[in-house]
């Protein structure tokens, strides 16, 4: 049984028809990934599977339970987690909020809530530098770090990671691809949304292509990245 | 690198420190008390001037404008106070909705009504002599805002909720419509019973009005007199804010309540209900528009289903004032609002010699200032620039 499960997702903004009968499965301890170009229906599967859009059709479920029919909140307190696209953290909070907005659902005077804090100051340095700061003065890469920082607060089983190196300078990309790894060592299970397919594909143990709304591939990472139209399309080769 | 970081960090980002929430709790409150001390100091100032330049044709205008200034300026923070309390009800609801409420001035009203509804019936049960002044207040107040706040509440998952995410008019229309039901159903309700359609505001008494000094005038001596229940009013109010900014700077669910008002959906994604949060909003917002209700009531004694308009009109001018969605900006745009209309209505006649009565002019003034506000300075006094936006 797969730790989430997508089972022949649809899913419509109005009249837009963005996923058009999607399934995923992501196993406990991988990190699947999910490639494709601009407006293929990336984030709307993560918005999904969070409950931000509501399938028209198909099912979502987490450890056999479906929950496409549960509010967002709910789904958090299930244990999946999502750093958005364009991190989105809370402008007007500083860093040390931002995070404890994340710990919402829990208690913040409990030795776990520290535990916690000490972990995501210990992966990323930089925000316990920047703990007062206000979440809007930070720079692309720290807000990054912050997003991701905020949803492993919430004490997720599943983090969904929605293009975690959009607009990052090639060494910051590489080190949050490291972190991600790190964290996937630590045991969390991740899907992962990347325009940068080769480094997606360099971490993740299996992937899925997404064209338009659907699945045109899916396959083990290492396959996917000898694939020669994922080459073609998404790696940049001839 | 990880060890270096861990040992401070456990040190600090435990429990904010007393000091820290004191801060981010004052810290407004201070602001709010410069922007009273400012407009006071400058709105005398031009009394002042204003009266040296007529000093020529009228020797005594200066004496004239001196003593009543002090009375000017209680008035000034009573109105101002009123404004303030009502206009945090139309800012938080906007911070989170983006939505004007425009039935909030008959949440206020409602709030007078209950109070009203309370002083007669310990009238006729004869109770009334025997209450305690600051436990009658309490009362009206603690009623006013179960009351309103739970109105308004309502009025949210009744009237606006479902017709959340329809375009910005509808849910706006949609709050005039509520508006004037509010009006008329009450209207209905307080015509028939013993309180009338303007509705005495009984209470116990409050005691004589209090000397604070008096000023010397050599041939005269004009005392400064504030009246008890004007003291409550500012008293109230104040406490009012002063826990409102705690609620929202230091506590969870005043986190819990910017973090929504900054960005809905990710809120949701930290687990946060967000239809509590609002509804929440509505209920804070509720709340401290009916105390209001009940101390203008308990302050001017009388109450009437259609009070509710103008002061709302005018707490909405002090929340543009100091603009909207920000919270210290509606404490401080009531109470530079409510100056320059006790300031107004004062020196108005005074300086055009009986001319222009100033007590009929006030109300132009405030409009004013939300016509000029909107066209030259739409984010408002504070606008961007404070870090206290919802
Ligand atoms: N709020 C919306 N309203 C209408 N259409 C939308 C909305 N959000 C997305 N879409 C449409 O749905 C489709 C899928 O969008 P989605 O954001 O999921 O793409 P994506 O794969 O994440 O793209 P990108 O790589 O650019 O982020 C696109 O055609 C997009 O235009
Ligand atoms: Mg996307």
């Amino acid at each position: 049984m797969a730790l989430l499960e997508l089972q022949n997702v649809h899913t419509y903004y109005g009249k837009i028809h963005a996923l058009k009968g999607i399934s995923v499965t992501v196993e406990k301890g991988e990190i699947v990934t999910l490639i494709g170009s601009n407006g293929a229906g990336k984030s709307t599967t993560l918005r999904t599977i969070s409950g931000l859009e509501k399938p028209r059709l198909g099912e979502v479920r987490f450890k056999n339970q479906r929950i496409d029919t549960i509010p967002p909140h709910e789904i958090v307190k299930l244990g999946i987690a999502q750093s958005p696209e364009g991190r989105r953290i809370f402008p007007r909070l500083t860093v040390l909020e931002n995070l404890e907005m994340g710990a919402y659902l829990h208690d913040t005077n409990s030795p776990t809530y520290r535990a916690d804090l000490e972990r995501v100051f210990t992966l990323f340095p930089r925000l316990y530098e920047r703990i007062s700061q206000k979440g809007g003065t930070l720079s692309g890469g720290e807000q990054q770090m912050l997003a991701m920082g905020r949803a492993l607060m919430t004490r997720p089983e599943v983090l969904l990671l929605d293009e975690p190196s959009m607009g990052l300078a090639p060494v910051l990309v590489e080190q949050i691809f490291e972190i991600i790894e790190t964290i996937n060592g630590q045991g969390m299970t991740v899907l992962l949304v990347e325009q940068n397919a080769l480094q997606a594909l360099a971490i993740a143990h299996r992937g899925y292509v997404l064209q338009s709304g659907e699945i045109v591939l899916a396959d083990v990472a290492q396959a996917l990245s000898e694939n020669e139209m994922v080459q073609k399309a998404y790696l940049g080769m001839e | 690198m990880a060890a270096e970081v861990n040992a401070p960090a456990s040190a600090r980002f435990g429990r904010r420190s007393p000091l820290e929430v004191l801060r981010t709790v004052f810290g407004p409150v201070f602001q709010l008390f410069l922007f009273i001390v400012g407009s006071a100091l400058a709105l005398s100032l031009i009394v002042v001037l204003l009266a040296l330049m007529q000093m020529g044709s009228r020797p005594d205008i200066l004496t004239r404008a001196l003593t009543i200034l002090p009375q000017v300026i209680i008035d000034g923070l009573v109105r101002g106070f009123l404004f303030a309390t009502i206009a945090l009800g139309y800012t938080m609801v906007y911070g989170v909705l983006e939505f004007i409420n425009f039935a909030h001035g008959e949440i206020f009203m409602v709030g007078g009504i209950v109070g009203a509804a309370i002083g007669l019936m310990l009238f006729t049960s004869g109770m009334l002599a025997g209450v305690p002044v600051l436990l009658f207040v309490a009362i009206v107040v603690l009623a006013g805002m179960v009351v309103s706040g739970s109105l308004a509440v309502a009025v949210e998952r009744v009237a606006y909720r479902p017709l959340r995410g329809s375009p910005r008019l509808v849910p706006l229309i949609s709050a005039i419509g509520v508006s004037l039901v509010l009006q008329d159903v009450v209207r209905l309700i307080v015509t028939n019973t013993p309180m009338g359609f303007n509705a005495r505001y009984h209470t116990p008494d409050f005691g004589s009005p209090i000397r604070l000094f008096e000023i010397d005038l050599g041939e005269r001596v004009v005392p400064v007199i504030v009246s008890p229940k004007a003291l409550v009013f500012i008293s109230v109010a104040l406490l009012m804010l002063i826990g409102l900014n705690y609620l929202v700077n230091a506590t969870r669910l005043g986190k819990a309540i910017r973090a929504t008002a900054q960005d809905r959906p990710t809120a949701s994604l930290m687990g946060i209900n967000v239809n509590r949060i609002i509804s929440l909003t509505f209920l804070i917002g509720g709340a401290l528009g009916g105390a209001a209700g009940a101390l203008f009531g308990l302050n001017v004694g009388a109450v009437n289903p259609y009070m509710g308009f103008i002061p709302g009109l005018k707490a909405f001018t002090a929340a543009v004032l100091g603009g909207i969605g920000n919270i210290t900006g509606a404490m401080v745009g009531g109470v530079v609002l409510g100056f320059l209309e006790a300031f107004v209505s004062s020196y108005l006649s005074l300086f055009t010699n009986g001319a222009l009565s100033g007590a009929a002019y006030a109300d132009i003034a405030a409009f004013s200032i939300l016509i000029l506000i909107l066209i030259f300075r739409p984010s408002g006094l504070l606008g961007e620039a404070t870090t206290q936006k919802v």
